[in-house]
């Protein structure tokens, strides 16, 4: 073997190690479908997944695996989350892209990458002891309620928001705005006419990605919203969600109690796998146009 | 009519000045209120002592070792592999059907909530392959939720860096691997170095998939197959049941400086590394 072959040899070996290593993410999400099927696949088959959807009634003692009250909650949660976050976020995002001098922009991104950075658990925490006495005192009741894990999530999916629709404003051509403000429109004008409308998709893709961030967080929602899994009647009341449920109770469910929270794992991950498609699928379109 | 959208403007900017100051002072509010009620209680002693009744009382140091223990050994299993992925995607295929499913399968693992990979980790390392609840599960199931973040920032490092210095690699004769071992990963460095720290940030933070994984004994972790409680899973409990209220203010507090650590020195990085690349 000449020092030429020896050289070729080596080198395909060496594409071939790291064509393996960029595989593992491949495996990864293989075998996390495949674990969390196999483990909520019995619960799923036995019930149905229409009982189990639509059943009002989780009580696991009784082998009642109904998910409707984890699904409101979660749903609700949810929506509070994006009728706070949204608005806010969005109002940052166009402030950080339009309105802000480098300055500030320079002093307001660290903040908000910090605000990303915060463990999920310390939200929670900071939930438990300020947002839910508060609660408490202004509108009564336990103060542990969706409406509490709502407003705390919101706070959690700002970075989210801000940062893919600033993205989204800055990625519109300047010839937009500068065909806009040659027109005789003012910047505000600009902004909310020709930029908001141009950067749509951008912004509807943060808005869905806030809302599975929103959906998926477990450790924050399960401090605060009172692990309650009744279908709420208001919103100041306890709830539970998907996510709480499963982090709640796994510690000592067994048998088949177990499955279904592994069943509950796969109705999340379904979720999750639909809400994030929309969102690749609004970044595509953002990109062709 | 002319002022009347003069108006509109002048009161439109007011409020997109309102969501930017709203976002700040929730931050500020988080920050500045754990951290009066926490900081007081952080001392040396609470440090480096264990914990007494459960956590009650004393300090909190089995738990910052077995964050660091977990941190490190997620790190350890996710940069090679991350990195690799990287040079796969970057250095070594087109874009085409092979690489359209290794992207997607890593933005899935984006995607996935951290209890769902703590379900995986519990049904496929805890019980299946009979790892038990250890730093070994919780840093493989870790390590998992890393990869798509050290894959992304270490490929965008290898893209930008400049392709002249690959074509006077190669043109000295250098072959297509020696030139990405000696010459595009050191060019790249410092921004895979910012990918690896955001993981670092990601890893202490993180609580569901470890709780699953690492299952939460209060004790010094020696053994990688040892269970462990880091210190989020230690707040949780500290919260949760009501333990000890300073404690938690104070282990919440640790959380907080590290994170704010940990992204300075990724701003810092990221910040010398475009400057870098400019020069």
């Amino acid at each position: 073997m000449t020092n030429q072959e020896r050289t070729n040899r080596k080198e395909r070996n060496i594409r071939g190690l790291l064509f393996g290593i960029a595989s593992v993410a491949v495996t990864g999400v293989v075998l996390i479908i495949l674990f969390v099927f196999k483990e909520g696949w019995p619960v799923l088959f036995k019930y149905g997944p229409v009982a189990l959807f639509t059943g009002k009634v989780w009580q696991p003692m009784t082998a009642d695996y109904g998910m409707l009250p984890l699904i409101v909650g979660s749903t609700y949660v949810t929506l509070i989350a994006l009728v706070i976050g949204v608005p806010l976020g969005v109002g940052c995002a166009v402030f950080l892209a339009e309105i802000a001098s480098e300055t500030i922009g320079k002093m307001i991104r660290p903040a908000i990458n910090l605000l990303a950075g915060i463990p999920s658990v310390v939200y929670g925490f900071f939930g438990l002891v300020l947002l839910v006495p508060f609660l408490r005192m202004t509108v009564g009741g336990l103060g542990f309620s969706l409406l509490a894990g709502g407003i705390i999530l919101a706070i959690m999916i700002l970075p989210t928001i801000i940062s893919v629709s600033e993205d989204a404003i800055r990625a519109t051509p300047r010839e937009y705005k500068e065909a806009s403000l040659a027109l005789g429109a003012n910047h505000w004008q600009t902004i909310y006419k020709v930029l908001i409308p141009a950067a749509r998709s951008g912004i509807m893709a943060a808005v869905v990605l806030g809302m599975g961030r929103a959906i998926g967080e477990t450790m924050a929602v399960i401090m605060i919203t009172g692990n309650t899994p009744l279908i709420p009647k208001s919103l100041f009341e306890p709830g539970a969600t998907l996510t709480g449920t499963i982090g709640q109770e796994w510690a000592y469910a067994s048998g088949e109690h177990a499955g279904a929270l592994f069943t509950v794992g796969i109705l999340l991950f379904g979720l999750i796998m639909i809400i994030n498609s929309i969102a690749l699928f609004l970044f595509g379109k953002k990109v062709e146009s | 009519m002319r002022r009347i959208t003069k108006y509109t403007q002048g009161l439109a900017f007011v409020l997109l000045w309102v969501t930017a100051l709203i976002t700040i002072g929730f931050l500020l509010l988080i920050v500045f209120f754990i951290l009066k009620e926490g900081l007081p209680s952080v001392n040396w002693e609470f440090l480096t002592a264990y914990p007494r009744r459960m956590g009650r009382e004393g300090g909190i140091f089995p738990t910052i070792i077995a964050s660091l223990y977990l941190t490190l050994a997620s790190l350890v299993i996710a940069t090679p592999i991350g990195i690799g992925a990287a040079i796969y995607l970057t250095e070594y295929t087109r874009e085409g059907a092979g690489t359209k499913i290794i992207r997607f399968a890593t933005e899935i693992l984006a995607g996935v909530p951290s209890i769902i990979f703590g379900l995986f980790g519990f049904a496929f390392l805890v019980t299946f392959l009979k790892l038990g609840f250890s730093i070994l599960s919780g840093a493989i199931t870790l390590a998992l939720m890393l990869l798509p973040t050290i894959i992304r920032t270490a490929e965008e490092a290898i893209k930008s860096v400049p392709n002249s210095y690959r074509e006077g690699s190669l043109a000295l004769g250098a072959t297509k691997w020696v030139t990405i071992a000696k010459v595009v990963i050191p060019a790249a460095l410092p921004g895979i170095v910012t990918g690896i720290i955001l993981g670092v940030g990601r890893a202490i933070g993180e609580t569901a998939a470890v709780w699953l994984t690492v299952g939460g004994a209060l004790r010094l972790p020696i053994s990688i197959m040892d269970s462990a409680r880091p210190m989020t899973l230690h707040l949780y409990t500290l919260a949760a049941e009501g333990l000890s209220l300073p404690r938690a203010y104070a282990t919440a507090s640790i959380l907080i400086i590290c994170i704010w650590i940990i992204n300075t020195v990724a701003n810092l990085l990221m910040a010398r590394f475009s400057l870098k690349l400019r020069a």
